[in-house]
């Protein structure tokens, strides 16, 4: 190992590594061995498998960690490998793997189902790795740009779908725009400090004051650019259309995995390297968070398509881990985090619903299409309604659990009226989810196609249906676990 | 040692549920069968609490503790006091015998329904039960998604509307009162350095005046949309008159009581100081007077007779909390016998139209008329419930009424004056009611065929009206019951708010056996 790559950065890097082999792997096998379309299935065990690997991989990390504290330092400073990056790295990897087990009956009822796909999901956890980890800002963009990159090819992966089509087209514009205005402040942060390490930033911005015009146009173009890709409003534009046009399983690892980890790079800038600014970014991050609560629960009361329906909560949930940071304290920083990791699951289940409604020849995206699966398929309905409770946040599920959390921080710090609006907002959000729970519940059944399912799904179902009832009904492991990684 | 009476009594009705589970949706008489025994199971594992419970020792009986949630410093700890154990009894007394009169008026998705309703007494039960506060609020909520499927699936024409309303009004209310759950959760662990949702620790609590004030609105928000009290009772005529009898039945005894318990149990003994603000307990007694008077006049206009019913209740509610904010030993255990008896008196009249709604498909008043010639039992039995919840004297209705008066004469004359007005209303609109529908010619001819009742339906009835019967005898052992930890909330709101004690209120009860002997002689 010569100092260009120690063996830190080896024991860092090497589930990314795994993850890149695999997937490539995965593109090359795809023409050898399956030229046949109906033996692509068998690419999930690439992905499976890769994800085993990585998985092994960053357990060995989290032994370490378990046992020096601390944090581990790879590429002189540029990648970090802390409780909270560990924490984000086995949400990434958990969604992968039902993500990628979703997807193949969807796809081969769609007459789509090509191997690179597992590929590009596992391309993109890649990227999603460089947002977790990354501490200096080139690192950090070209994880960024990874990630959304495979995601612009994800979205428009229905070739023959004019509407996947445009979300791609729709999403890849605006997503561009938004890497630019991040990294148009990331010059000039690099600017301020000469430095692209967040260690150095964080010196050179405590020592400016916060509304020096400079940072603050730093601060207001990074957040900017964030927002976009977390889908908080008013940066929210892109959100309904391009949840609405990609394949509901690419729309579920979207709405989870990209949101997670430009969440996790959110939290990272704002809790470390800018948190000495936090008087120029709160009001900017109060009235996104509040306008995002707005937006999401008011706009979702009107859509009669579950997809776009999501896509608007998922706007407001957006808004909901915003204001946990607005906490700025411990308590609201642990609610972000459970928040994350909940949302994931929850979000996903909802997704993965959705995915068992849509059959050949039949989208299933529409409210109606959800009427009568109590008749038909007791256990779909059932987990649904136990994924629509957690994300409207009602106790016992887990979605409680990351309210309270960020309630609780807001109350801390403070801000009660905040609080208030938060609070009042899950009532509207049950109006809107209760649209679905009685579609299911109340209404007849239209046709009696019964949801397609497949070996995958239902591990998955059950997986994310159990989690979302297990952290909600014994949350103290899980708890620990957030605790754990926001301490450094 | 732990005794785990409390914890069977709780989680009889989800074992039943899950047994329910497994039983094949086809079988529809295996399922109704099983889920009548697992409601009267649910009943009968909770007599030996009445049987065992000590009215002489002070605090909670039969509590469990353990850890839940330890790093958020949630336990799972229950245990009952005189209150409590009243409520448990009413609640699976009338969850049972809510199954039970369900036997032929359900004939869709029976599983499904009978699941909701184990569910509902699980969650009934927890609230009464809980001495955390994060569990009573896991179980206040459990309450709702239950409430909400049998109003919205097996309810009436406007189903979707009422369920999604009654969802809506009171899930609002209960996020703000985890607002100031978190409050008082948060201010306990600034003045003790820990984290505790304990309801007897965070009595320790001493609050400035100003931020009891706004937990307490929190708490009313809560509590006043659940019972509900005048502004916020919307909800509750759509919600009763869609909702499928057993489910109207369940609704008025146990649900309502939720909000009223809470006030009792969490607002008084937990704000004290702002419970006694003469501001606040004004705004709460003048809205319980509105109430009162309000939901009796609108009952004298009802054309259907469930919603007469429904509107009868925000009446009868209106007693219960104008006892509670006389802030005096009477005003309380009235309000609480009262409570129970709302329970008996308004599910017999819920039970009472659907019987009627079985038969004839319709509630409308002026479709009916002379019923006591064709089904002579049911007129005497409706006649019963009318009497007992017009509180004539002798029935349990008057006990109650009787001791809230006398409280609320106690705290202020001008507050049981009007009160009076709404016992006379009441006597008018369900004497009215029994006059239209009852008495004189039969005068529609659809009704001549109609069967009396049937000996399933006297099962249902007979023993509603023994207890109401009983109560409005001999209310000793009621009063006797509930002593002890209302004489303890008197004290704690009277001293901590530093008012001088009233002649005749407080610690000082000499008036509860007086009460007990005045309505045995009249």
């Amino acid at each position: 190992m010569s100092v260009y790559y120690s063996s830190t950065d080896h024991f860092v890097l090497l589930p990314v590594i795994l993850l890149a082999l695999f997937a490539c792997a995965t593109l090359l096998f795809d023409f050898w061995l399956f030229p046949d379309a109906r033996q692509r299935r068998f690419l999930v065990w690439f992905l499976l498998i890769g994800e085993a690997f990585a998985g092994v991989a960053l357990w060995r990390q989290q032994s370490f960690l378990n046992d020096h504290g601390g944090t581990i330092q790879a590429f002189n400073g540029s990648l970090v490998v802390d409780g909270f990056s560990l924490y984000f790295h086995w949400i990434f990897l958990a969604t992968t793997t039902i993500v990628g087990l979703i997807s193949y009956r969807y796809f081969e009822v769609r007459e789509e189902h090509h191997g690179e796909y597992y590929g590009l999901i596992m391309l993109a956890q890649c990227g999603m790795f460089f947002l977790a980890s990354g501490n200096e800002l080139v690192t950090i963009f070209i994880g960024l740009e990874t990630m959304a990159v495979t995601f612009y090819i994800l979205v428009g992966f229905l070739r023959k779908d004019k509407r996947s089509n445009e979300a791609a087209l729709k999403y890849l514009l605006l997503g561009g725009f938004s890497s630019g205005f991040l990294a148009y402040g990331f010059s000039i942060l690099y600017g301020i400090s000469g430095s692209t390490k967040l260690n150095d930033i964080a010196i050179a911005v405590a020592g400016r004051d916060p509304f020096d015009p400079l940072l603050y146009l730093a601060i207001a173009t990074i957040l900017v650019g964030l927002f976009f890709k977390v889908s908080a409003a008013p940066f929210h534009m892109w959100t309904p259309d391009a949840y609405e046009g990609a394949p509901t399983v690419v729309t579920a690892y979207l709405s989870v995995g990209s949101k997670a980890a430009s969440l996790a790079l959110l939290v990272r800038l704002l809790t470390g390297a800018l948190s000495t600014a936090h008087a120029a970014w709160e009001p900017l991050v109060i009235g996104v968070a509040l306008l995002s609560m707005t937006v999401g629960n008011f706009a979702a009361v009107t859509q009669t398509n579950t997809k776009r329906l999501l896509a608007y909560s998922s706007i407001n949930h957006a808004g909901y881990i915003l204001l946990g940071l607005v906490a700025r304290n411990s308590i609201g920083l642990e609610g972000v985090m459970i928040y994350i990791l909940v949302y994931a699951f929850m979000n996903l289940g909802a997704f993965l619903v959705l995915t068992s409604l849509a059959s050949k020849g039949i989208a299933g995206e529409d409210i109606n299409d959800l009427n009568g699966l109590m008749q038909k398929s007791p256990a779909h309905a059932l987990w649904m309604l136990v994924f629509l409770l957690s994300l409207a946040g009602i106790p016992p599920t887990a979605g409680f659990l990351g309210k309270y959390l960020i309630f609780l921080g807001l109350l801390q710090s403070g801000h009660y009226v905040l609080a208030i609006f938060a609070a009042l907002y899950v009532a509207v959000a049950i109006y809107y989810y209760f649209r679905l729970v009685r579609a299911m519940f109340t209404q007849k059944q239209e046709s009696d196609v019964a949801p397609t399912t497949s070996l995958g799904l239902k591990f998955a179902l059950g997986v994310t249906g159990v989690l979302t009832l297990a952290i909600g009904v014994y949350p103290e492991p899980w708890l620990r676990f957030a605790q754990w990684s926001i301490t450094r | 040692m732990q005794s785990h009476i409390l914890s069977i009594v709780l989680f009889t009705p989800l074992a039943g549920l899950l047994v329910l589970l497994l039983i094949p949706g086809q079988n529809k008489l295996l399922i109704r069968l099983w889920a009548n025994i697992a409601a009267a199971l649910g009943f009968l594992v909770s007599v030996p609490l009445l049987l065992s419970f000590d009215k002489a020792k002070d605090g909670y009986q039969f509590v469990e503790r353990a850890d839940w949630i330890p790093s958020l410093g949630v336990q799972y700890l229950i245990g009952v006091d005189g209150i409590s154990l009243l409520m448990v009894m009413l609640t699976t007394v009338m969850g049972f015998l809510a199954i039970f009169s369900s036997w032929t008026s359900i004939k869709d998705r029976e599983k499904e329904y009978y699941a909701m309703f184990l569910l509902q007494q699980v969650g009934m039960v927890g609230v009464f039960i809980s001495l955390d506060f994060l569990l009573f609020y896991t179980f206040w909520e459990l309450v709702l998604v239950p409430m909400y499927f049998i109003i919205g699936i097996w309810g009436g024409p406007r189903k979707l509307y009422a369920a999604i309303k009654f969802f809506l009004y009171t899930l609002a209310g209960g996020v703000l009162m985890l607002l100031g759950i978190l409050t008082l959760y948060f201010q306990y662990a600034q003045q003790f350095g820990h984290y505790t949702f304990e309801i007897s620790e965070l009595m320790k609590l001493s609050l400035p005046l100003g931020l009891q004030q706004w937990v307490f609105w929190a708490f009313f928000l809560g509590f006043a949309i659940k019972v509900p009290m005048f502004p916020f009772h919307t909800w509750l005529p759509d919600a009763h008159t869609e909702a499928p009898t057993a489910g109207s039945v369940i609704l008025a005894a146990v649900l309502l009581k939720m909000g009223t318990y809470g006030f009792i149990r969490f607002s008084l003994p937990l704000l004290p100081n702002a419970s006694a603000d003469k501001t606040i307990v004004t705004i709460l007694a003048v809205l319980s007077i509105i109430g009162i008077l309000y939901g009796a006049l609108v009952s004298l206009v009802q054309k259907d007779w469930k919603k007469l019913v429904a509107y009868s209740s925000v009446s009868h509610l209106g007693f219960c909390t104008l006892g509670i904010f006389a802030l005096n030993q009477n005003g309380i255990s009235g309000s609480i016998i009262q409570q129970i008896n709302h329970g008996i008196s308004t599910g017999m009249l819920f039970l009472v139209v659907g019987v009627i709604y079985e038969r004839r498909h319709t509630r409308e008043i002026k479709e009916f008329g002379g019923l006591a010639h064709v089904m002579p039992n049911y007129a005497i039995v409706f006649a019963i419930a009318m009497l007992s919840s017009a509180g004539l004297p002798l029935l349990n209705g008057f006990v109650g009424e009787f001791t809230i008066l006398q409280g609320a004469f106690e705290a202020n004359k001008i507050w049981a004056a009007f009160a009076v007005l709404g016992i006379i209303f009441g006597a008018a609109y369900l004497l009215w009611l029994y006059q239209r529908t009852m008495l004189g010619e039969i005068t529609n001819e659809k009704n001549r065929g109609l069967k009396d009742l049937s000996w399933r339906e006297w099962a249902i009835f007979l023993p509603l009206i023994i207890w109401a019967v009983t109560i409005g005898v001999y209310p000793k052992p009621y009063f006797d019951i509930l002593e002890k930890p209302v004489a303890q909330i008197v004290h704690r709101v009277h001293q901590s708010a530093n008012m001088p004690l009233a002649a005749g209120a407080g610690l000082s009860v000499p008036s509860v056996t007086t009460v007990a002997a005045e309505a045995r002689v009249r």
